[in-house]
């Protein structure tokens, strides 16, 4: 290859600093060529490296007797009894969804789900965290219905069901949507494979669709700020192919079963390199490639292209030499394109030849190793001083504030986006979305995994330890509300530029109260991703932990969810409720007021509390349950009343400081329950027993929720409230 | 009951159209591969729903000239049943099994739930165990759904009691609210909604059991 000029603005298009750059020669002893230059942009990316992030990671707890594999990998493990395990993990698609909102979302869940079968895993199930701008911002609507349309068609096709996660607005993204996607799978225990390559040799397989030019610097774009010089970065954006996608599941699914994988990896995020550079790192071996033999789609591909290329529905595998020919025969089954790429080496450096001559020859360790890590500076947010409660009343009775919450478009039904999703295929979908967890049945079983996305920025943002705390308390109680035993977490941390120390700040107070609640209810993390620099024109997003949460549910007949099933049941308040109004929906939508402080998480209370109301659950004695969360009691007594369609009568506790904050107000560690009538005395008991505030608030029954003291709520209009905004919203105009 | 499913590069009901049919058989289901043009004797062949080879054309269009499809019409000739489910009904009207179309849903979008459907024909192999079940919930899942066929076979099916299946809250615009229809001989059905989804209480119905139940009944062994 010629001599490569460098020049800082080169530098600059591969995000590299002159720091990084005077590594990377001390590294080689020499000047890298341009392809060796990009496959250093790439794996010291962001995206790739953690450099940023990665020494806060650390604060994670990662260790329990179920976990059988934590971060690192393609996705965590944990061990869901009888010789099974659950494998899953979260990424972020955000700036290709924003520049593309179809393929965008569509790759994205084309990603994790090669991720989790990579695993030898069976994906299950996908739950989609989505966060969008201001319904009012003139690209809403249009990121709205190409994300959803994106997500539908690569799920639908590739047949897994999506089951849950939660979409929200906010101006903050505007700029710089968030689509996160977690993909769960399950696996038998002694047939989980890993992305680490061994045995000299061993040939190294190429599966899947053919190489071109699109994505080139996927994972550098995802490593940049946002401009509106990035719309023309469109052809950066990805195409997926749910289609070969599935049949790529089945030949990997198929070719496990035969004893002849050492290993194998995806092609993510910067495509043949990463995956090729993670296997031989992992393995501490080397690899030569031979580029001649990748499958193309395009002429006149250069080294730098084929290695950079992130083209959709690849895989690489490290084959048990002598073992090829049963691969060709399955690939060829599934009519899937494969070829021997390259051999495991001794040598500990990857080798890439192209045209007889050496394209690329580079030490493995120090490249996916020794990328640099950064202390970068933060500051620390500053806890925000809650405010008396009572000047924080809207102008408006009980009766229409819940209304008004009910379709303000974060609580407003989602059916619009969910129904547009397959979320029945596989038939093991127990509860769907639209309650606190879904829950999936492990096929074949009477077991079931319950699993949950959570987070609530505008705590995060108001005060990032406590934010980070309530995601993760948030994810473990709505587990915990379905009679589920919670396992373990996965995350997708989004979060703004990172040189910027206000944002760094919000980064390690997000992690520390993360940490900090996974500690203290057992819930490890086992995977994760962490997208930063969304910013548009120096406009950070909120930031934006999502928690993705894994519960096990032993025995499906022991199960609860939201809706109650029959009249004069005994509705029951767990937990304490100081009427918390900081931070509030209700002040947000009803007072037009986004301050004060978010609620305090008292994580031995939420523990105590969930541990209870999970027991009780197994014991038979709850007939529904719902977590309290945004909007507080009145919203999740709504939610429930429909899901039940039935009626409420609702008590309020004479003495209260303020009926608003009772009613609207969102301290954490609460739970409805609902319990037969003829019960509820050693119910409360029981409570008392363990240390859990319990107490009787209302009957279940009736046509509508009434307030006793006010006129009642007809079930129709709390309905037509909840289900009308997002069509309302979506129907408008023309796309 | 000797009865298999087909998989297409793309189905993906097929395990779940298995695993229904065994638990109301109580018989284990062949599991047949797309390229297979020699079946053996078989008295029930199931298409199942998905996307078969991705449906880049019209949904069905690429499957319907597939080499198995060959053997299911000679199967279908010889008076054996034949079952397609959503892309398999799609399949079935491609390949001439069936009258009709199934364009893009009028909504436009995906759409999955759970509807009421009626079933309008009760003397058929396929429903005849729906005898006083006036409707019935059957999840659906589709995004070419909408069933269209001229008024004159739209006449001829009516008259002749060959829409098995009806939407009660018609989801996308079908013709007639036709949710599934029965070949001439009555021992072909096609339907968009999912019975192999309704056959365990925990899923919400089991509506859909009836059919298999009724099918096994009318082969009787």
């Amino acid at each position: 290859m010629s001599p490569l000029e460098i020049t800082p603005e080169l530098l600059a298009e591969h995000r590299l600093t002159a720091e990084e750059y005077a590594r990377i020669v001390e590294i080689l002893g020499r000047a890298p060529n341009l392809a060796e230059l990009g496959i250093f942009s790439v794996m010291w990316s962001e995206h790739c490296s953690y450099k940023s992030s990665k020494r806060h990671l650390a604060k994670f707890p990662t260790e329990a007797p179920w976990v059988v594999c934590g971060p690192g990998e393609n996705a965590g493990i944990v061990d869901i009894g009888d010789g099974q395990v659950a494998v899953f993990k979260m990424e972020s698609h955000n700036h290709p969804s924003f520049i593309e909102p179809y393929q965008g979302a569509a790759t994205g869940v084309g990603g994790i789900l090669r991720d989790v079968f990579t695993m030898g895993a069976r994906p299950v199930a996908l739950l989609d965290p989505l966060r969008f701008g201001d319904p009012a911002h003139p690209r809403t609507r249009h990121l709205v219905g190409g994300v959803v349309a994106g997500i539908g068609g690569y799920g639908n096709c590739v047949g897994v069901p999506t089951v849950g996660g939660e979409t929200t607005f906010h101006r903050a993204y505007n700029g710089n949507i968030l689509v996160n996607v977690m993909c769960v799978g399950v696996a038998e225990a002694d047939r989980v494979f890993y992305a680490r390559a061994a045995g000299v040799g061993n040939p190294v397989l190429y599966v899947g669709a053919k190489t071109g030019r699109d994505g080139i610097h996927g994972a550098t774009m995802a490593s940049a700020e946002f401009s509106e010089a990035s719309e023309a970065r469109r052809p950066t954006v990805q195409v997926g192919d749910p289609f070969t996608e599935k049949l790529l599941i089945e030949a990997c699914l198929e070719l496990m079963q035969k004893d002849c994988v050492v290993a194998i990896q995806d092609m993510g995020a910067a495509g043949l390199t990463s995956s090729s550079f993670e296997m031989a790192a992992r393995g501490g071996c080397g690899i030569e490639l031979d580029l001649d033999r990748v499958p193309l789609r395009e002429t006149g591909m250069t080294p730098y292209e084929i290695l950079l290329s992130e083209s959709q529905e690849r895989m690489l595998v490290v084959l048990r030499a002598g073992h090829e020919d049963e691969a060709y025969a399955i690939f060829a089954k599934w009519g899937l394109d494969c070829a021997v790429v390259g051999r495991v080496t001794d040598t500990g450096r990857m080798v890439v030849r192209w045209r007889h001559s050496v394209a690329a020859d580079l030490p493995v360790q120090p490249v996916s190793g020794a990328a640099p890590v950064y202390d970068r500076p933060w500051v620390e947010a500053p806890r925000p001083i809650p405010e008396p409660a009572d000047d924080r009343i809207a102008p408006v009775d009980h009766g229409t504030a819940l209304l008004r919450l009910l379709s303000c478009p974060d609580l407003a039904s989602k059916r619009w986006i969910w129904e547009q999703y397959d979320h029945m295929v596989m038939a093991d979908t127990v509860q769907g979305p639209g309650g606190d967890a879904a829950v999936v049945r492990v096929h074949g079983t009477r077991k079931g995994l319950a699993l949950t996305t959570d987070c609530t920025p505008r705590y995060c943002q108001a005060h990032p330890r406590t934010g980070g705390m309530q995601a993760v308390a948030e994810t473990w109680r709505n587990l915990t509300a379905v009679g589920a035993r919670p396992l373990a977490i996965t995350n997708c941390l989004n979060f703004g530029n990172p040189e910027r120390p206000v944002i760094m700040g919000q980064l390690v107070g997000c992690i520390e109260g993360m940490a900090e609640a996974c500690r203290a209810l057992d819930f490890p993390v086992v995977s994760g991703n962490v997208s930063l620099y969304n910013e548009t024109d120096g406009q950070a997003i909120l930031p934006t932990p999502n928690v993705g949460g894994v519960g096990l549910i032993e025995d499906l007949s022991g199960m609860v969810g939201i809706a109650w099933p029959h009249d004069d049941l005994s509705l029951l308040l767990i937990g304490e409720s100081t009427g918390w109004l900081g931070c509030s929906l209700y002040l947000r939508e009803l007072c037009g007021r986004e301050d004060g402080a978010p609620p305090p998480v008292d994580l031995a209370a939420e523990r105590r509390n969930g541990d209870f109301v999970r027991k009780r659950i197994r014991a038979g004695e709850v007939l529904a349950c719902h977590d309290l969360s945004d909007g507080g009691l009145l919203v999740a007594v709504a939610e429930m009343m429909l899901a039940s369609r039935s009626g409420v009568h609702l008590a309020i506790p004479d003495g209260l400081p303020s009926v608003a904050g009772w009613l609207f107000g969102e301290d954490q560690a609460r739970y409805l329950v609902v319990v037969d009538a003829a019960r509820v005395a050693t119910f409360v008991a029981a409570a008392a027993d363990a240390g859990v505030q319990a107490r009787v608030i209302g009957v279940t029954g009736g046509d509508g929720l009434t307030l006793v003291g006010h006129p009642p709520i007809s079930r129709n209009s709390l309905c037509e409230a909840r289900e009308g905004w997002l069509p309302a919203f979506m129907g408008e105009g023309s796309s | 009951m000797r009865a298999a499913v087909v998989t297409f590069p793309g189905s993906n009901c097929d395990r779940d159209l298995v695993v229904a049919m065994e638990a109301v058989f109580g018989t284990s289901v062949r599991r047949i591969w797309h390229q297979e043009s020699d079946l053996p004797s078989l008295d029930l062949i199931g298409l199942p729903g998905g996307f078969s080879y991705g449906d880049y054309l019209r949904c069905g269009a690429i499957a319907a000239r597939s080499p198995v499809l060959g053997a299911i019409a000679r199967h279908a000739e010889r008076g054996g049943f034949v079952l397609g489910i959503c892309n398999g009904f799609q399949i079935l009207t491609e390949a001439g099994l069936l009258p009709g179309a199934l364009i893009r849903n009028a909504g436009l979008a995906f759409v999955c739930r759970m509807v009421e459907v009626e079933v309008a024909e009760t003397s058929s192999a396929f429903t005849r165990g729906y005898t006083g079940a006036a409707t019935v919930r059957l999840p659906i899942a589709h995004h070419d759904g909408n069933y269209v066929v001229d008024e004159e076979e739209l006449a001829r099916l009516e008259g002749e009691g060959r829409v098995a299946f009806r939407y009660r809250d018609n989801p996308n615009g079908s013709r007639g609210s036709i949710a599934g229809v029965l070949s001439l001989r009555r021992n072909v059905l096609g339907l968009m909604p999912h019975p192999e989804r309704a056959v365990d209480p925990l899923l919400g119905s089991v509506d859909g059991r009836p059919l298999f139940s009724s099918l096994l009944a009318a082969v009787g062994r």
